[in-house]
This record gives C-alpha cells, sequence and structure tokens, in this order.
C-alpha cells in the first residue's frame, strides 16, 4: 500500500494540479504553488516507513503489492522495493520536494502545467524503481519521458526545441529495443513477465549476448554511457533548473539501475563475457570524459559532462561483480543524486539573477554572496570527491573493488579524482573568487531564505552521508549480497 | 415465430438500419431548417437503436456462430465488435462534423444519407461469409464514400481525389473480384466457410495449390488496396488531403474497421491453409508501409497528409499481427496474434477519430485547421484540447501509459511469439523514425507561440465527445484489459 501510496499520491496531486492551473496564471498560481507543495511534502512522508520498517537482514522484496493487472498477457501491477531499490524511491522523493520550492518564485509561465509534470513524473519514476513486472516497469519508465520532454520543451533555453526532442528520441531507440527483448522473454519464460521469473530462466550464450544489447542500448542512453551521451548535456543545458536537477538526480540513475535489476542477473554469462567492454566504456567515460569537462566554458555542460563521467563510476562498479563494486556504484548513485542536484541548484541561483550561465560571465561572486559562496564550495568539494562529504564514499569503495580486480584498473579510475578537482573547483575559482567581474555581479544579491532552506537540507545530506554512511549502506548489503551470489552461478 | 425467422433476426441491426436510412432521407426532405438539426438527430437516434440491436444479437447469440440466408450471411462475435465500433465512428462522426460541414455551406441531408448508406454496406461487410455479399458490402461502402469525397464539388482539389479515390477504387475491386473468380473456380463455391473445407484439401495438391495462390495473388493486392498499405497506397494521401476534413475524418475510421474484418474473413476464415504463402505477401506489405509510411510522413506540412501517411504506416504494423498467427503450419499462436491485430485496429480507429476530430474543432468558418502551423501554440489558446491532441499524439507514437504502447505491444509480441524477432526489431525502429512527426505536432502545441490568438468553440455535445474519445486512449492505456478480452473472444469464436 505504501508503495502504490508514494506512486499515486504525486500523480493525482500533478493531475489536480494540472487541473487547477490557468495559462494566464494570476491569483491562481499561488494556490498552485501550495497544492503541489502539498502534494511533494505527503508524497515524501509515505515513503518514510518504507525506510524505518524495512528489514535490513532480508534480501527480497517488501511491502510487496501484487495484483492482476492485465489478464491476457500475464501482467500484474506488482510493487516490492529491496535493498537496491528502496533508496531510489525515498530520493526521489526527497527531490520532488526541492524541486517544487526551487521553482517557486521563479516559473511564472503556466505554473500549474509545470508542477504538474514534475509531480506526475515523481510519481511515475517512483513507479519505475519500485515495479516487480517488466511491463509495469516499461510503461513508468517511458511515461516518464512525456513529462520531461514538454518539461524542457515549455521553460527550456533558447535550443529547448532540439533539445526536448533529441532527449526523446535517443532514450525512445534504446527503450524500444528493451522492449523486444523483453517480448522475448516473455515468450521464452512460457508467458511470465515476472522480473523475478527471468532471474531464474537458462538461455543459452548467444541468445544472452543478443539480449544484453537489447538492454544496454536502453540503459546506456539512460545513465547515459560513453559515446551515447551526447544528448544529455545539451539536454541538461537547455532545461529549467528543476528539470536539470530531476534529470541529473533520478533519470540518469534508471539506466544504472537496469543494470543492476535486468541485465547483471537475467544474463549473468552474457555480462561476464562482456565485462571487458563495459569497464572500458566507462574507463573512457571516466577519463576522457573528465578531460572533455574541464574545457566547457558554460556550467551546466560542466556539471552534466562531470554527471557523465560520475556516472562511469557506477557503470565501472557493476561490472567488476564484487561487492565493493556494486555497493559503491550504488552510493555514488544516491551521492550523486545529491551532489548533481545540488550544482545544479547553485547555477539555477545563479541564472535566476544573471540569466547567463556563461563561466565567463562571473567572477568574484563570493564578495557579493558569501553564503552562496560557502554551500557552492562545499557542494564543489563533494563533486570532487572530497573525503567527509558522500561523494567520496561510492569513489573510494569502487576503487577499492578495482583494486580487487587490477591494480591498473584502479589506477585509471582514480584519475577521477585528479580530473574531479581539476574542472570542479578551477570552475569554482573562476566564477566565485578574483575581483568582481562586472557591474551586474557587484549587483547580486545573496541567498533568500528559500534559497537558503534549500541547499542547507541538501547540504546536511550531503555531509551526514559522507560522515557516516552506514544507514545508506546497511540496507543495501542483503540485496547485493544475494545479487552477487546470483550473478555467480552460470545460466546456460 | 417459425425458427428460420428466429434466425434471420440475427440481420436486425442491418434490416433496421436499412429502414432507418430511407426514413432519415424522407425525413430530411420535408426539413427547412439549415442546420439539419433533425437529420442529424435521427441519424443519432437509428445509430443509437442499431448499437442496441446489435448487443441484443451479441446477447442473445452467447457467443456462437450462426451462418443465416443460405450461406451468405455470418453472425459471429468479431462481427458484433466491429459492427459496434463502426457506430461509434459513424456517431462521432456525426458529431464532430456538423459544424464543420455548416460553416462551408456543405450540411445537406445526402451527407447523412451516404454516410448511413456507407455504414450499411460496412456492416454487410463484416457480417459477410459469402464471396457475394463480401462484395455486395464493400461496392456499397465504396460508392458511397466516393461520393462523399466529392461532397464539396466546386473544390478541384476535392473532385480531383474523389476521381482517384473512384478510378483506384474501381481498379481494387476489380483485381479482388478476379482473386475471387480464380478460388471460385478452384474450389466451386462462393461461400467462404466451404471455401476453407475445400482449400484444406486442394493446398495439399501442388498443381492446385498453385492455382489457389494465383487467386490469392489478386486477393490481397485487392485487400491491401482497401487496407492503403504500400504499393496500393496511392490513393491515401491524395483523397485524405483533398476530401473535406469532415469527410476524411469518415474515410479514416470505419472503413479500416470494414476492411479488417474483410481480410479476417477471406484470409483467416477462408484461405488459412495457404497461410504459410499470404503471411509472405503480408510480410512485404507490412515492411514496406512502415517504411514508406513513416519516411513520408516526416516530409509532410499538411497535417492531413501526415496523417495520411501515419495511416499508412500503422496498417503496415496491423499486417504484423496479421502474419504472425500461423507458425510451419501449427496454429498454437493463431488466436493470440490475430486478436493484437483486431485490438490494434480498434485502437487505432480511436486515435484517428480523435485527430480528426481536433482538427475539425480548431477548424472555423473561414479558416481550415490542416496545416502544421495551424496548431502553433494550442496550448495557449485552448489547453484542453492541446492536452487531448497529446495524448492522441503520444498514443499513435506508441508511449505508454497510452492505449496506442498496449497496441504494439500486442502486435510485437505476437510477432515475437511466431519467431519474427526481425521484422519486431524492423518495426520498432521505423516506428522510432514515426514518433518524429507526432513529436512535431506535440512540439508546435507546447513549445511555440500561436499564430493569432483566437480561440476555437465547438458546441457542448463535440465538446464532450472529443473528451471522451481522447481520455478513452488514457483509459484503455490504464485498463487494457476488457478491451482485449473482448477481442480475443471475438477471435477465438470465428
Amino acid at each position: 500500500m505504501l508503495l502504490s501510496l508514494s506512486i499515486w499520491i504525486p500523480i493525482l496531486a500533478g493531475a489536480a494540479v494540472l487541473a487547477m492551473g490557468r495559462i494566464e496564471g494570476g491569483s491562481r498560481d499561488a494556490l498552485v504553488r501550495w497544492v503541489a507543495l502539498a502534494g511533494a511534502v505527503l508524497g515524501f512522508l509515505v515513503t518514510i516507513p518504507l525506510y524505518t520498517g524495512f528489514d535490513v537482514q532480508d534480501a527480497g522484496f517488501q511491502f510487496v503489492e501484487r495484483h492482476l493487472w492485465i489478464e491476457r498477457f500475464n501482467v500484474w501491477y506488482h510493487l516490492g522495493v529491496d535493498g537496491i531499490s528502496l533508496l531510489f524511491v525515498l530520493l526521489n522523493s526527497f527531490v520532488t520536494i526541492l524541486v517544487v520550492i526551487a521553482g517557486w518564485s521563479v516559473i511564472e509561465s503556466r505554473v500549474g502545467q509545470y508542477y504538474g509534470a514534475f509531480l506526475v513524473m515523481s510519481g511515475l519514476l517512483n513507479g519505475v524503481f519500485a515495479a516487480l513486472d517488466a511491463v509495469l516497469f516499461y510503461v513508468f519508465f517511458e511515461g516518464t519521458l512525456i513529462p520531461m520532454f514538454i518539461i524542457i520543451g515549455i521553460w527550456g533555453g533558447p535550443n529547448r526545441v532540439y533539445a526536448a526532442v533529441k532527449f526523446f528520441l535517443y532514450t525512445l531507440l534504446g527503450s524500444l529495443l528493451m522492449l523486444v527483448a523483453m517480448l522475448y522473454l516473455y515468450n521464452k519464460s512460457g508467458g511470465s513477465f515476472a522480473i523475478a521469473d527471468w532471474h531464474r530462466l537458462p538461455i543459452p550464450l548467444g541468445v544472452q549476448i543478443a539480449l544484453f544489447f537489447g538492454f544496454l542500448f536502453a540503459f546506456a542512453v539512460k545513465v547515459p554511457m560513453w559515446p551515447v551521451h551526447t544528448w544529455l548535456p545539451d539536454a541538461h543545458t537547455e532545461a529549467p533548473t528543476g528539470g536539470s536537477v530531476v534529470l541529473a538526480a533520478i533519470l540518469l540513475k534508471l539506466g544504472a539501475y537496469g543494470f543492476v535489476r535486468f541485465t547483471l542477473p537475467i544474463l549473468p554469462d552474457a555480462s561476464r563475457e562482456l565485462a571487458w567492454l563495459m569497464i572500458a566504456l566507462s574507463l573512457v567515460a571516466i577519463a576522457y570524459i573528465g578531460l572533455v569537462t574541464l574545457v566547457q566554458t558554460d556550467m551546466k555542460r560542466l556539471i552534466a559532462y562531470s554527471s557523465v563521467s560520475h556516472m562511469g563510476f557506477v557503470t565501472l562498479g557493476f561490472f567488476i561483480f564484487n561487492a565493493y563494486g556494486v555497493e559503491g556504484g550504488l552510493v555514488q548513485m544516491i551521492s550523486h543524486g545529491f551532489v548533481s542536484a545540488a550544482m545544479f541548484l547553485c547555477v539555477g541561483v545563479l541564472y535566476d539573477r544573471m540569466h547567463t550561465r556563461m563561466i565567463g560571465d562571473y567572477g568574484g561572486v563570493a564578495n557579493t554572496m558569501p553564503k552562496f559562496a560557502a554551500f557552492m564550495m562545499l557542494f564543489a568539494m563533494a563533486n570532487a570527491g572530497l573525503p567527509a562529504t558522500s561523494g567520496f564514499v561510492g569513489e573510494f569503495l569502487v576503487i577499492m573493488g578495482a583494486m580487487k580486480v587490477s591494480f591498473w584498473l584502479a589506477l585509471v579510475a582514480a584519475t577521477t579524482l585528479i580530473w574531479g578537482a581539476a574542472y570542479t573547483l578551477w570552475m569554482y575559482k573562476r566564477v566565485i573568487f578574483g575581483a568582481v567581474a562586472n557591474s551586474a555581479v557587484s549587483a547580486l544579491k545573496d541567498l533568500n531564505p528559500r534559497e537558503f532552506a534549500v541547499l542547507s537540507a541538501l547540504a546536511a545530506a550531503v555531509l551526514f552521508m559522507g560522515i557516516y554512511p552506514l544507514p545508506f549502506t546497511e540496507v543495501m548489503h542483503a540485496s547485493v549480497n544475494e545479487l552477487l551470489r546470483h550473478i555467480a552461478v552460470s545460466k546456460l | 415465430m417459425s425458427p428460420v425467422v428466429l434466425s434471420h433476426l440475427r440481420a436486425l441491426p442491418e434490416i433496421w438500419l436499412l429502414v432507418a436510412t430511407c426514413a432519415v432521407m424522407l425525413i430530411d426532405v420535408y426539413s427547412k431548417d439549415e442546420r439539419r438539426r433533425v437529420t442529424f438527430y435521427a441519424a443519432q437516434a437509428a445509430l443509437i437503436v442499431s448499437f442496441l440491436l446489435t448487443l441484443y444479437v451479441l446477447y442473445e447469440s452467447e457467443g456462437t456462430r450462426q451462418v443465416i440466408f443460405s450461406g451468405l450471411f455470418v453472425s459471429d462475435v468479431m462481427g458484433h465488435l466491429l459492427k459496434l465500433l463502426c457506430y461509434v465512428a459513424v456517431s462521432g462522426a456525426l458529431l464532430y462534423s456538423q459544424q464543420y460541414l455548416a460553416d462551408r455551406s456543405l450540411l445537406r441531408g445526402e451527407f447523412v444519407t451516404l454516410l448511413l448508406f456507407s455504414l450499411l454496406g460496412m456492416m454487410v461487410m463484416i457480417s459477410a461469409a459469402s464471396f457475394l455479399t463480401l462484395f455486395l458490402g464493400l461496392e456499397l461502402m465504396s460508392l458511397c464514400l466516393y461520393a462523399l469525397v466529392a461532397l464539396n464539388r466546386d473544390s478541384a482539389v476535392s473532385t480531383e481525389a474523389a476521381m482517384k479515390y473512384f478510378v483506384l477504387g474501381a481498379l481494387s475491386s476489380g483485381l479482388l473480384l478476379y482473386g475471387m473468380s480464380m478460388i471460385y473456380g478452384a474450389t466451386g463455391t462462393l461461400n467462404i466457410y466451404e471455401v476453407a473445407g475445400h482449400a484444406a484439401r486442394l493446398a495439399a495438391s501442388p498443381t492446385d495449390r498453385t492455382f489457389l495462390i494465383f487467386g490469392l495473388v489478386f486477393l490481397v493486392a485487392g485487400l491491401a488496396f482497401k487496407v492503403g498499405v504500400v504499393p496500393f497506397h496511392m490513393w491515401i494521401p491524395d483523397v485524405y488531403q483533398g476530401a473535406p476534413t469532415a469527410v476524411t475524418l469518415i474515410v479514416g475510421t470505419a472503413p479500416k474497421l470494414a476492411a479488417f474484418a474483410m481480410a479476417v474473413r477471406l484470409l483467416v476464415n477462408g484461405l488459412i491453409d495457404l497461410a504459410q504463402d499470404w503471411q509472405q505477401m503480408l510480410a512485404l506489405l507490412a515492411v514496406l508501409s512502415m517504411a514508406l509510411g513513416n519516411i513520408t510522413a516526416i516530409a509532410q506540412t499538411n497535417l492531413k497528409r501526415m496523417l495520411a501517411y501515419s495511416t499508412i504506416a500503422h496498417m503496415g504494423f496491423m499486417l504484423l499481427g496479421l502474419l504472425s498467427g500461423v507458425v510451419d503450419g501449427n496454429r498454437l499462436n493463431a488466436d493470440t496474434a490475430y486478436s493484437a491485430a483486431l485490438f490494434y485496429i480498434v485502437i487505432y480507429v480511436l486515435m484517428s477519430l480523435g485527430a480528426f476530430g481536433v482538427l475539425l474543432y480548431c477548424s472555423r468558418a473561414g479558416f481550415e485547421c490542416e496545416n502544421l502551423d495551424d496548431l502553433k501554440g494550442l496550448n495557449r489558446t485552448n489547453p484542453w484540447v492541446a492536452f487531448l491532441m497529446l495524448l492522441l499524439m503520444f498514443s499513435l507514437a506508441g508511449i505508454p501509459p497510452t492505449a496506442g504502447f498496449y497496441a504494439k505491444l500486442a502486435v510485437l509480441s505476437a510477432a515475437v511469439d511466431a519467431g519474427q524477432v526481425w521484422l519486431a526489431v524492423v518495426a520498432v525502429i521505423f516506428s522510432l523514425i514515426g514518433a518524429f512527426y507526432y513529436l512535431r505536432v506535440v512540439k508546435l502545441m507546447y513549445f511555440d507561440d500561436p499564430k493569432e490568438a483566437t480561440r476555437a468553440a465547438g458546441s457542448t455535445g463535440f465538446r464532450v465527445a472529443l473528451s471522451a474519445n481522447g481520455l478513452a486512449l488514457l483509459v484503455f492505456g490504464i485498463m487494457p484489459q476488457p478491451l482485449m478480452a473482448l477481442c480475443f473472444v471475438a477471435i477465438r469464436t470465428l
């Protein structure tokens, strides 16, 4: 019941907000904002019992709901979370509140549609993480495209249409191939869409490899892995702040989550067979994209590329097949959810005041916005993976895991600590420090209470996770170990 | 009453509609109203009664099949289901087009009469158990449609479209008739069910089989014309663009259902033993249609023409279901595959009805909403209609949670079950290409600013019907089970 609530409360709130909103705006907008906030907060509150009531010893799915949905195809409305998916439901519901608050006074046109799209998407995203039936998963997975397309297209930057269409078509290509792979598994499993049934299905290696690529397209585009990452900088750059936050914090996690839920357990032999490819692509993302990030002149683009690089760490962790790697990858996903959300919000704060994202237009912001500079310092450090911030935990675990496989692998992976520090701190220096660059910067006002609240919440999360990661990792242990035991057994 | 009379009651909806149409024609003669309200109300009433009668017949039949009129007419669940949907489509067409036609002084009694007669033709086609009734129904439907396309007789584009439709339609009827005569020559019967019995025997001998296949080729070509798939699609873009939008709406909806019924009657009921032959032909038609339809649609600036190419692509997709029924002579998957195709066409007709409905809604006196740019900024001027169109477009593109997704899912699943994985992959790649031009419509409505801030306003009835139409796709997207189950029953009891 809780999972259903976490999905449907935001969706229904979104529908209500859509219905209340007026195109012209006016007095209705205030009401719309409060209803949206109420929906988001309520949606988050119902996910808290999921964490407090979660049995960390149990590797299986908990809070399971199962009803027959489409009898013709034996499709079930089947929900449940394990240690792997639980935290993403919480993260998503938490980020939704921040997004609602972040857009509070910034979004002025079509307010109802803006909040409606975000709330509906939040519900759909919870659905993706909770779905245990492949069709249900697919419906949520692809359903998220519609609100995101609208968000980028309406409230985005100058090149928004191009970015929105590119985002949509790129991800659609991947997911359609995944659909065919799913239908094949449905056929081979004797008519079952239950993901757990597929985990037990013996599949010959050749077929496993074909299916692996079917799923790979879908998930690699979402992660995004090099070389199918090119939609991300466009989408991030053009999206409104809230859109970038949800994209980076949650949507990117769908791909990585798909690897853990589908690719690894269903196709373990193909995964081992093709691990070299995945590791190679991840290393390219870490090292090459790290360098590409250095030369960006647009702050949002820079953070977008750094996301690609960080997500390379996640896929690397998954495909070295040990507990450090997988857990590190998962922790990195959560941490990146907080840190990238915070970074995009910081850029949003600047953009709302200056209406430019170019690094060159800034300089000496610390003089006029000291509080903001302090917050951004913390998030920049977390992005660079400084110890005692959340960014460190995941990267450290993955590097440990890589070290167990090969020293050289770990060495290349560890270069991220250098690149990460280089591009983040260099950007920070150019934007925040130095002399006041121009009159626009000197007229800047520091954070207002709304922005302060949002950034404090994220700062607390980043620090807490960096200093005391146990609450995050303990829920994962059982499920991750179970997963590793499962993929160690050949399914040929 | 004697059993014979009772069994003929199965044709009650057709009999009623014939009588009612004649009555509507007479009523119209005495109607002096400019807007022909009485005629329209009478027609709607006739449709509602037909709907109830069909439901009654369906209920009485208890899901059984019965062939009456000495083997000319079959009454079965699929027939009833398709007829019910035809009533919905025609009723929607009447509702959507009244204002549009009145604005263009095209509102004459003939429109209603021709529409109802073509509906009668469709019903006869759907229930045909013999080549003869099939052809009669087809001609009744087609002739009425030719006249409807030329409704705006002073428009050169319309008359050209009608002429093209007529000539190509006549040609395709000829092909179909020729194919039928070959089959008749081989089997010695016009009754489709008897043909099936003979074909099973004849297919075993290579010489007779060749003869049957010869006829089959013409049948498939004729069918391809009527369904509108490549390379027999040339009439579609011109007719869709040239006809008044109200008529395009009619051509693009109910006749598709009748053409589907014709395909099922001829190929599945009649010539299932030649399945491996016609499946190959359909595979070729399907791939070509998806390719040409989706790629050409991208280049269109006229919405009606774009939807025409989208129709071609969708019909190709639907064929995937029809061609996945029999694998190496094994008919285990047949019911699943054909019911997937049936589900697809039902959903398609709903989407097509809605999409043209939106075009009619946005058209006003002196303004024809038919170019892509005419939808610019619809979200600002008319957010609710824009939202409905958004649902329709995403449904056409097959994005969940709309009904279009399940239609695609069912058909793709049938293809994969039949071992046609490569066809499924081709289909998804072309539907990706197709997604682009549906997205463009959404982009124009939502991301662009309106050209002029005029607000389209239809009657309350129109608004309610259009909303129901659009939301139905969302409802079927969240709860597809009942309709899917119904389609399955319809095919199982064929």
